[in-house]
């Protein structure tokens, strides 16, 4: 390796990760003025021109806050929870393309930190990884509650995790690569969330539950559990789980971007390769409104609800949704992909009204 | 060539540090977290041997999954504490005995049976390990075993289920 890779590389890295702390610090301020909005109400309006300096005055109360560190719990893996919990966020982006290839002084550089052939998977591996942060925090706090809280998110992550992984294989059967450029640039023609549109619904509410937020969000089930993993966390230690929370929302957004939106495509970007980060930066910002908005208009489902959920629908709904692309790849009929998807996802709605419906008249 | 063996050296010293943890810490979620390191270290192995997909599937199945569910057993079961001086006595000797059979194995094995330097020419072609090579191996050659784990898998997972339905019998219908 010569050190100009090493440098570029280095470079590339840096300004994501500046790039995703202040989105996330931006990402608090954008999601508490759309619900505002959502809900007839201001929103943060008092701390510089429109509110705009919100999220530096609530850094600064964050760090001056006291940090509680209970004196039963067990304090290396209490600190290093956290830690376990921002990390696997930054570190989710890196095989995700930002852009095709820029040409930056005369050297020709690629706008993604890891071009690998296994960038997909690698996405799934530190997913994974991410469930740590939470069932440690839980466990290290010596708190029933907090102990409760992580189990269930943990659980909960476990099970999305699955539906989760099968939709991904959906899309690496379209593109017939698990190189994030490649399923980009297999999107050229036809945007994924066409041909796999339940595909697309299965991968939201997979990574809704992934990440913890509403309707999934069972860490701010205050009445049933007083918080969740991170209740005795105070100060700067609970500001890293918020970080993780709004950093991985980033993030997925950017994956869900790439994988069934085109990524960095759009009219232009050919002629123009800059353009690229500025699509992904507009797809971003829309997928992530859809997720503020999902939290704004749907309540929290009940805890035995979501697993069955996860278990009894979402699961074998994917992988249907795995064996009608593998068929519609295998009999070369593409237009058959999204019909059968469409027919499964139906099928699927019916049978979640149906379980709602017994359980009414079992009452 | 040398930053590889550096980087050999410096993980299999944190390897067999995260092994060593795992057996003599007292406190199962700490052996648990070590053994977690440990998975880790192996995945980084394999990448250092350019098979990437076995690496993540390394993170991915026993990292991601397996240790998750260890320690959600540990947990739930409360056992964190491990007594001090438990185990059967007839234990420490047989694993010393095993322990030297199997290094005799592997010496045997590595410098007498096949000379170092063949293993080394035979390292594997560029494609060795992707995702597709590994597909058409298991779905082709291996697929008899493939779907005999997977049946056992199904087996191990229904008699789960059968164990914990056992005990509300009387309770919801």
């Amino acid at each position: 390796m010569d050190s100009a890779l090493f440098w570029e590389i280095f470079f590339k890295a840096l300004v994501l990760i500046l790039v995703l702390l202040t989105g996330f610090a931006y990402l608090t301020y954008y999601e508490r003025r759309a619900l505002a909005r959502i809900q007839s109400r201001v929103g943060p309006n008092r701390a510089g021109p429109l509110g705009l300096l919100q999220p530096v005055a609530d850094a600064v109360k964050l760090i001056f806050k006291e940090e509680l560190i209970p004196a039963k719990a067990f304090k290396t893996v209490f600190i290093l929870a956290p830690i376990l919990t921002v990390v696997p966020a930054i570190l989710i982006t890196a095989t995700v393309p930002w852009g095709g290839t820029v040409t930056i002084g005369g050297r020709e550089i690629l706008l993604t930190i890891a071009d690998v052939n296994v960038g997909v998977l690698y996405i799934m591996s530190v997913a994974s990884i991410a469930v740590y942060g939470v069932v440690l925090a839980g466990w290290s706090s010596n708190n029933k509650y907090a102990m409760m809280g992580g189990l269930r998110s943990t659980a909960q992550m476990i099970s999305y995790e699955l539906a989760l992984g099968l939709s991904f294989v959906a899309v690496i059967l379209l593109a017939d690569s698990m190189n994030m450029t490649k399923i980009v640039e297999a999107q050229r023609g036809l945007p994924f969330f066409l041909l796999q549109p339940v595909g697309l619904i299965v991968f939201f509410f997979a990574t809704l539950a992934e990440l913890n937020r509403g309707p999934f969000d069972m860490p701010e089930a205050e009445q049933e559990l007083s918080a969740g993993y991170n209740v005795e966390y105070s100060g700067m230690k609970f500001a890293l789980f918020m970080m993780a929370e709004y950093t991985k929302m980033i993030s997925i957004s950017a994956i869900t971007a790439t994988l069934f939106f085109g990524g960095y495509l759009g009219p232009g970007v050919d002629a123009y390769p800059w353009l690229g980060p500025l699509y992904m930066f507009g797809k971003i910002f829309l997928i992530l409104f859809m997720m503020i908005w999902v939290r704004a208009s749907w309540p929290r489902i009940r805890y035995d609800r979501l697993m069955a959920l996860g278990w009894k629908i979402m699961l074998p709904l994917s992988l249907a949704l795995v064996f009608i692309t593998a068929v519609g790849i295998l009999f070369e009929m593409m237009w058959l992909i999204p019909v059968l998807s469409l027919v499964a996802g139906a099928v699927a709605v019916q049978s979640i009204n149906l379980s709602l419906r017994r359980k009414a008249n079992a009452r | 060539m040398t930053v590889d063996l550096i980087l050999f050296l410096i993980l299999a010293a944190v390897a067999i540090a995260t092994a060593l943890g795992m057996l003599l810490s007292r406190n199962a979620v700490y052996s648990a977290l070590f053994l977690v390191l440990n998975f880790a270290t192996v995945a980084v192995f394999y990448l250092l041997l350019g098979a990437p997909f076995i690496a993540l599937t390394q993170v991915t199945v026993y990292a991601g999954a397996i240790m998750v569910l260890f320690l959600f057993v540990i947990m739930l079961l409360g056992t964190e504490e491990l007594p001090k001086g438990e185990g059967l006595n007839w234990q420490k000797p047989m694993a010393v005995i095993l322990a030297v059979v199997l290094m005799v194995e592997a010496t045997f094995l590595i410098f007498v049976q096949e000379p170092v330097a063949d293993l080394i020419s035979n390292s594997p072609s560029a494609d060795f390990g992707g995702p597709r090579a590994i597909g058409e191996l298991l779905f082709s050659r291996y697929l008899l075993p493939f779907e005999v784990t997977s049946i056992l898998l199904l087996v191990a997972m229904v008699g789960a289920i059968v164990l914990t339905l056992n005990k509300k019998e009387g309770g919801q219908k």
